[in-house]
């Protein structure tokens, strides 16, 4: 089971606590967008096995919103961090190069 | 290739069983081939086969990182129904089913296709709109289903509670033709079929990169060295993302893990599969006696192909509110696979970005049932270049175009 802590409150939660709010840092469109980029919105999600970012809501705690990185083979957990960022922090990143080195994840590494 | 026949086992059953054939070779890879098939799982065999029966085409390697059907072929829960809304999915699935019908006899190999029936339970006033909606679609379709009342499944389903305290059954979409078959079998049936027409099936042999010239595919690089190709069918569940990837494009798939496990056996009780949406489990008995029951997919991206313990926990608590009896049955096992989710919930069949790499994927949670089905249609596409009526509306660029198979509302959870 994955045991998530959350950010906001500080509780580690586990799974049945939590609910999945799907990839973090997405790139949003305003109006005069083009189909494709509303195409890469929608439905092109990154789909690593490996490193990956995502939103995550401590629906049975809290209730707030946060963003976790994570390894989607192995299910380690390197962090989580505020949802009122826009990428990842440098200490999250400093994490999970540790634990991956040479890790990439669309523009962030 | 010897055939298998009652008469074969007389005479190995004389000859203490020293004649049976390897089913499948298992030779090296050459140097090239027309076409590449990535993935022996059922799709990816089933593709193979087609390819060979209906269009000719033999100069064909199928490549496998680890054994032939060890991936969802062999961790599903074996159901085969047919009773979609959208005309798009009736039709590939109804295709799929129709084929399992006969496919013991075609593929000289039992495949142990048992028509005993699916019902799916309606246990809100919503599901018994939906389904009748339903079967109405059906009906239009050519697809055999018919909606019963709680009575009619309290005859089939001596073991279900149909005044459940939560959940009361309140009727049932029933396919009398929609089934089970033995999943390893439709692997190995298929396999034995592809080696036969002189297909080349080569397992424990990973995909490492595949190579193009422009927009052209070439071949690919696996552990066992390069291949070269014209023409490439990326059949591989879960992780077609990672492959997409290497060829260079992108998939709207995620990949997320589903479970299901097994009872200890116990004498006959069910003849018929039942699934519960609302409470999402489904419940069959299988031919050596266990209670099969499929539960839920993870809501987050996953490659460990083991479940969570909280999912069997919900599905079994669900399902024991239904089915009393189930309650004192201990768990034997439980397992993982990894399905890969579209956002309209239905497959991919379709061309690409790369000329000549042709894709089959996103079947989410209801790959088994349409392995037939899904192989005759990217056959013909890989055959002719251009998807046939059964491949058309399953394409990649529907997701830009908005052309949606909207199963998510209409299958619900146990696609």
């Amino acid at each position: 089971m994955l045991i998530l802590t959350c950010p906001n409150c500080g509780i580690a939660a586990e799974e049945t606590e939590l609910s999945p709010g799907g990839e973090a840092h997405l790139h949003r469109h305003g109006p005069g967008s083009s189909d494709g980029e509303f195409e890469e919105y929608l439905f092109l999600k990154e789909n690593p096995r490996g490193v990956h970012f995502e939103r995550w809501r401590h629906s049975h705690g809290c209730g707030k919103w946060f963003h976790a990185a994570r390894d989607t083979a192995t299910l380690q957990v390197f962090g989580t961090y505020s949802a009122q960022t826009t990428e990842p922090p440098q200490h999250i990143r400093d994490a999970i190069t540790a634990a991956r080195p040479g890790w990439r994840w669309r523009d962030f590494s | 290739m010897k055939r298998y026949s009652v008469f074969a086992i007389a005479r190995e059953g004389l000859r203490y069983h020293q004649g049976w054939e390897r089913a499948w070779r298992s030779p090296a890879p050459q140097k090239r081939y027309d076409t590449i098939i990535i993935g022996a799982g059922g799709h990816g065999l089933a593709t193979a086969y087609y390819l060979g029966k209906n269009h000719g085409i033999r100069n064909v390697a199928i490549i496998e990182k680890g054994w032939l059907g060890g991936g969802n072929t062999g961790r599903n829960t074996t159901i085969i129904r047919s009773n979609y809304l959208q005309d798009a999915s009736a039709a590939i699935y109804e295709k799929a089913r129709s084929l399992y019908e006969t496919l013991s006899q075609d593929l000289n190999y039992n495949v142990m296709f048992s028509p005993r029936g699916v019902m799916m339970l309606a246990q809100t006033q919503h599901e018994v709109r939906g389904y009748k909606r339903t079967v109405q679609a059906n009906l239009l379709q050519g697809v055999a289903t018919e909606w019963i009342e709680p009575a009619r499944v309290q005859e089939l389903v001596p073991i279900i509670s149909i005044s459940g305290p939560r959940y009361p059954v309140l009727g049932a979409i029933w396919q009398p033709r929609a089934g089970t078959a033995r999943h390893d079998a439709v692997a190995w049936g298929y396999a034995r079929a592809c080696s036969e027409m002189g297909m080349d099936i080569i397992q424990n042999c990973e995909v490492t990169g595949i190579d193009r010239d422009g927009d052209r595919v070439t071949g690919v690089q696996t552990t066992k060295g390069a291949i070269a190709c014209d023409r490439m069918g990326i059949v591989v569940a879960g992780h077609s993302g990672l492959l997409a990837q290497m060829a260079g494009f992108r998939l709207p798939v995620e990949s997320v893990a589903l479970q299901a496990l097994v009872s200890e056996p116990i004498k006959p009780c069910l003849d018929v599969v039942v699934m519960a949406n609302t409470v999402h489990g489904y419940l069959s008995q299988s031919d050596k006696g266990e209670m099969v029951i499929g539960g839920g997919a993870d809501g987050f991206n996953n490659y460990t192909q083991r479940g969570s313990f909280h999912h069997v926990e919900e599905t079994v608590r669900a399902l024991v509110e239904t089915f009393p009896m189930i309650s004192r049955l201990r768990m034997l096992r439980q397992w993982g696979g990894i399905v890969d989710m579209t956002g309209d919930r239905s497959a991919i069949i379709s061309k690409t970005p790369v000329r000549g790499v042709y894709i089959n994927c996103g079947w989410g949670t209801g790959g088994f049932k349409s392995i037939p089905g899904s192989g005759w249609a990217m056959a013909e596409l890989m055959a002719k270049g251009e998807p046939g009526p059964l491949a058309a509306p399953f394409s990649l660029t529907r997701f830009r175009e908005g052309q949606f198979i909207d199963e998510s509302v209409a299958a619900g959870v146990a696609h």
